[in-house]
């Protein structure tokens, strides 16, 4: 089963004022993503992966096209597909005033999770991504490993079976880091399928079985990981991105 | 999404908007309370003990229902403006708008929590008034009703004016230059049958002078406006509001990217 399949996606930004046209940031995308993958989209600045993660996860409107979650259509049936879902943006998001474990509990309510199931899986998730000892602690005191770790545990917290991460260890130490992608490893590894973004092709390099590369609004690449590597005579995916941005950018 | 799970979201929303209301008192409760108490001086004790009983009652006696009334609608309305364009500004929004909420419950949860505080406020003004004068309550059912009801209308109403405001200054023009001007010209201190005839008029097309009519009915048994035509005015402008936020929500105008 495809975790998300996305077919013919167009999105066009009004214009700004003073802009005459409307920037057009998606411009007719295919893509699917196999359940139980661990997937990287990469791509530059403003190539259209936050557009895309977006729109995936109802916080942007398509101009067009068609978005499935696990089967369920975007336009048919939102407040389900939405259920298959852990957002983890690329801005830190919650309310610095909030304490660590109220924000995880919150949006746990928001799901519709108990209470008392939301402490639960809230105390499980803090001791697992090691923010337990600050869970009475304002968010705004975190460091900014520790906030890309809470906006993991708050995506992780109504169970989704898709997690979305947005560029997720931007500005995070290495020691950090790697906890991070042993986390994600095993949570992958359990059955959780991700979708990655990251400047860091290391990462995408280290973690992801299948690529997406997108630029301008338009897929470049999607094929699996080991594929596009041993197709370049096993370059590092850094100098493979470069090229096919290159290729794509106007002399 | 289940209605239960629905209902734990909205109380997840009412809880976190209570917390906050208490947490950060001295800005949510305290002012209004303070500006009011300096309203039942200057204007009820000082200068109303001057002025003639208006229909049988004290000056005192007069205003206190357009001050509860007024101290209502600005906390209602600067509630939910400022509650949802900082939410919009931080993008805390998104926790919300990618949960399986239905936009529905998030207006409710919104408004709610501007309904609270306003009727929170409300009843402090209320408790406060009591030093100053004494009040009975002619019907209790219309006082209750134009209270809420009212409420509800400026939390809806704070609530267009932060999912259009695109800055903070988007946030005050409208609280600053259309809802203090109403408010004040909406027959809190005064009946409108002391107007000029022409004047009078013209204050028909304010429909706050329509609650504060309400409101103070309930309490003294008197009105410059019908009954029916107060509710009446406070129904419509509920539909058209309930209405216009819907569209904006289902269309993501000014909520979603």
């Amino acid at each position: 089963m495809h975790a998300i399949a996305v077919k013919g996606l167009r999105k066009t930004y009004a214009p700004q004022k003073g802009q005459g046209e409307g920037t057009e940031a998606l411009k007719g995308v295919s893509l699917t993503v196999e359940e139980g993958d661990f997937f990287a989209l990469l791509g530059p600045n403003g190539a259209g992966k936050t557009t895309l993660i977006g729109i995936t996860s109802s916080l942007v409107n398509k101009s067009d096209g068609e978005v499935k979650v696990f089967g369920v259509d975007i336009d048919k049936d939102r407040s389900l597909a939405k259920t298959h879902i852990g957002l983890v943006p690329q801005e830190f998001n919650f309310n610095i005033f909030e304490k660590v474990i109220d924000i995880v509990t919150t949006q746990a309510g928001y799901y519709g999770i108990p209470r008392a199931e939301a402490l639960s899986r809230a105390e499980k998730l803090l001791k697992d991504l090691g923010l337990w000892e600050k869970k009475d602690m304002p968010s705004q005191t975190l460091s900014g490993g520790m906030k890309r770790r809470l906006m993991i545990a708050r995506g992780l917290v109504h169970n989704p079976k898709l997690l979305i991460l947005d560029e997720p260890t931007a500005g995070v130490d290495v020691e950090m880091r790697h906890g991070m992608w042993e986390f994600l490893k095993k949570l992958n590894a359990e059955g959780t399928t991700i979708i990655l973004t990251t400047h860091y092709l290391e990462e995408a390099e280290a973690l992801c079985r299948n690529i997406a590369i997108i630029n301008k609004g338009t897929i470049v690449v999607n094929e699996p990981m080991q594929q596009l590597l041993e197709s370049r005579g096993h370059a590092k995916l850094e100098q493979i991105y470069l090229d096919l941005i290159k290729q794509e950018s106007p002399a | 999404m289940t209605p239960d799970r629905m209902l734990i979201a909205y109380s997840t929303m009412l809880r976190n908007e209570l917390v906050r209301i208490f947490r950060i008192w001295s800005q949510t409760l305290l002012p209004p309370v303070v500006t009011t108490s300096l309203y039942f001086v200057v204007f009820g004790a000082f200068i109303g003990s001057q002025i003639a009983p208006i229909d049988g009652f004290t000056y005192m006696q007069f205003i206190v229902p357009g001050l509860i009334m007024m101290s209502v609608i600005t906390s209602s309305y600067m509630n939910t403006v400022s509650m949802f364009y900082f939410a919009k500004w931080t993008k805390t929004l998104d926790e919300m708008l990618v949960s399986p909420m239905p936009e529905w419950v998030i207006v409710a949860g919104y408004v709610s929590g501007g309904v609270l505080r306003g009727l929170l406020v409300g009843a402090l003004v209320l408790a406060v008034s009591l030093f100053f004068t004494h009040l009975a309550i002619f019907n209790a059912f219309v006082l209750v009703a134009a209270l809420v009801l009212t409420s509800v209308l400026f939390s809806l109403g704070g609530l267009i004016n932060g999912v259009f405001a695109k800055g903070f200054d988007g946030i005050s023009i409208v609280p600053t230059f259309v809802l203090t001007p109403l408010t004040y010209l909406g027959g809190i201190f005064y009946s409108v049958e002391m107007l000029p005839e022409f004047w009078q008029k013209v204050s028909l097309f304010n429909p706050i002078l329509y609650m504060v009519n309400a409101f103070r009915y309930g309490f003294l048994g008197i009105s410059d406006i019908p009954l029916w035509q107060c509710f009446a005015v406070l129904f419509a402008f509920l539909g058209i509001f309930i209405i216009v936020l819907m569209y904006l929500f289902k269309q993501g105008i000014g909520v979603k990217n």
